[in-house]
């Protein structure tokens, strides 16, 4: 089967010279929860923000490689990123609703897409909330300001907004950051629902995470991808010493 | 002396030196208002000047300010929000945006009677639009940019940088980013500093001077090509121009000018607050 989304020897390099990610290769299928973990600075959130062009806005980086996307090379010439950018979704680490109402955070990327059909407006309104287990939470106050939520209502409402545009992959950027336990379980058992539909990217809030949600596990260090594996095997028998070292708790 | 003394010390003098900043506008206004008081009546407010100016009132005056102050806003607005817009948005830093920037910076220090010079050679003269609305319009205009191009970029910039990635993160344009994300937020400020702006040219004399100041005309204008009183400058005539001229006039003009600009700045302070009231996050 071809992957959903193909990164083939890709470098990047800040305009400080700093190497941020190093000769990157990995295929991701379909439908699977891939988890890049590794110590802070070890390049997970500049490879997320790669896979829909977010880096566009980091000047005067160098870059090198290839990211296909359903076999298109997302940095050709001539690619419309900002139906990129819906088809793979990111979602941040702090929760960022944008001024205004819940329903208007929900419709802003499909009004953008120039979408003004009202029933359906409404329609992934409803879709979406009931996918990040939040529709029960704020149907009798969509048009409340969207900060009045707490955190871990934000951030489940920052995943609906990224789900109304109906992407093909979502990019989790430690979506549990700034959560409570609770809320944190509530957006990882949304996860489980979720991975039958999208492919999603994710940056863990730790490594327990990494290993209740993940499919396959990537352990970056240093820019490096160091080995892919599923998260059982990471644990039990993974090849390289320093995977090991930082499963273990040896540093990081 | 103790710690607390030396701290009662330096609160005391502060507050004492803030207070003497203020003494003057409070002087001034007050003054002003004591003197002209008396000379502000219907008549004043609405009729024209008449026995050489030393009686009547300064209608033409009045208006003919609130006509510039409007062709100035519309000669700064779109070039200052655009240019704003640019710098904030669109620029980055390379070196012909640092040249724009020292450019901008520039013009600000420029004295007002080189853009009055300025515009009676450009405007009036060679482009031939006489001394007119127009020609002073365009020359109140353009020394009011600076002003307003800086207050506008820093509005801008002070929108959370987060709004704008998170719009662009899900499929915004750019220009939908700022249209939809960036201006609305900037706009309360963008706002403030047109007013204050505007407040700033309604009160300005050397630029209207040679472009469309008349020193008499009682009938108003009819056209952007016509000539008009204006109130800094008739204030200017009856002061330096007019033999015998009743003090009362004189200060009755200059407390309707102060007013004037003093309302304009009075309602920018006012829409700011009133709009970061209104701010959700």
């Amino acid at each position: 089967m071809r992957p959903k989304i193909s990164i083939q020897n890709l470098y990047f390099t800040y305009s400080d010279e700093t190497e941020a990610l190093k000769n990157i290769t990995i295929d991701i299928p379909e439908n699977e929860v891939l988890v890049l973990f590794g110590p802070s600075r070890s390049g997970k959130s500049t490879l997320l923000r790669l896979l829909n062009r977010l880096s566009d806005l980091t000047e005067n980086a160098k870059f090198q490689g290839a990211i296909l996307f359903n076999d298109q090379d997302i940095f050709a010439p001539g690619v419309d990123v900002a139906n990129l950018r819906r088809r793979v979704s990111m979602v941040f680490a702090l929760p960022s609703p944008l001024p205004g109402s819940i329903q208007d955070n929900l419709t802003y990327g499909l009004k953008m897409a120039g979408i003004r059909d009202r029933a359906l407006l409404e329609e992934r309104v409803e879709d979406s909330l009931r996918q990040a287990a939040l529709w029960d939470e704020v149907k009798d106050r969509l048009h409340h300001s969207a900060f009045a939520l707490s955190g871990g209502q934000q951030q489940r409402l920052c995943i609906a907004r990224s789900l109304a545009l109906e992407p093909e992959v979502i990019l989790l950027d430690n979506p549990t950051s700034g959560l409570d336990p609770i809320s944190t379980s509530i957006v990882e058992d949304s996860l489980v629902e979720l991975k039958q539909r999208y492919t999603i990217i994710m940056v863990p809030h730790s490594v327990q995470q990494m290993a209740r949600v993940a499919d396959r596990g990537a352990f970056l260090l240093d820019g490096e991808l160091i080995e892919v594996d599923t998260p059982a095997a990471l644990f039990t028998q993974p090849r390289d010493q320093r995977t090991e070292d930082y499963i273990t708790g040896r540093f990081g | 002396m103790t710690r607390q003394q030396v701290q009662k010390v330096a609160v005391g003098s502060i507050t004492a030196v803030a207070i003497v900043a203020v003494l003057p506008i409070v002087v001034i206004i007050g003054f002003i208002l004591v003197q002209g008081i008396g000379a502000i009546n219907l008549t004043f407010l609405t009729s024209a000047p008449s026995n050489g100016m030393r009686d009547g009132g300064i209608l033409p005056a009045i208006l003919g300010t609130l006509i510039l102050t409007l062709g100035t806003a519309i000669v700064c607005i779109p070039i200052a929000v655009a240019a704003a817009i640019y710098l904030a948005e669109y620029a980055g830093d390379t070196r012909l945006t640092r040249w724009v920037r020292l450019a901008i910076v520039n013009l600000a220090g420029i004295p007002s009677i080189v853009y009055g010079l300025f515009g009676l050679g450009v405007f009036v003269l060679f482009l031939g639009f006489g001394t007119s609305i127009l020609a002073g319009s365009l020359t109140l205009g353009i020394m009011t940019l600076p002003v307003v191009i800086s207050t506008a970029e820093e509005a801008i910039l002070a929108v959370p940088q987060r709004f704008r990635v998170v719009s662009l993160s899900l499929g915004a344009t750019r220009w939908q980013t700022i249209w939809h994300q960036v201006l609305p937020h900037a706009l309360p400020g963008i706002i403030t500093g047109i007013i204050l702006g505007l407040g700033r040219a309604a009160g300005e004399t050397a630029p209207i001077l040679f472009t469309v100041a008349a020193f008499y005309l009682p009938d108003l204008p009819s056209s952007i090509f016509d000539q008009t009183m204006a109130l800094p400058y008739h204030l200017y005539a009856i002061s330096t121009q007019v033999p015998d001229m009743p003090l009362s006039i004189q200060y009755g003009t200059a407390l309707v000018l102060l007013m004037i600009v003093l309302s304009l700045t009075l309602v920018a302070a006012l829409f700011r607050t009133r709009m970061r009231r209104r701010r959700t996050w």
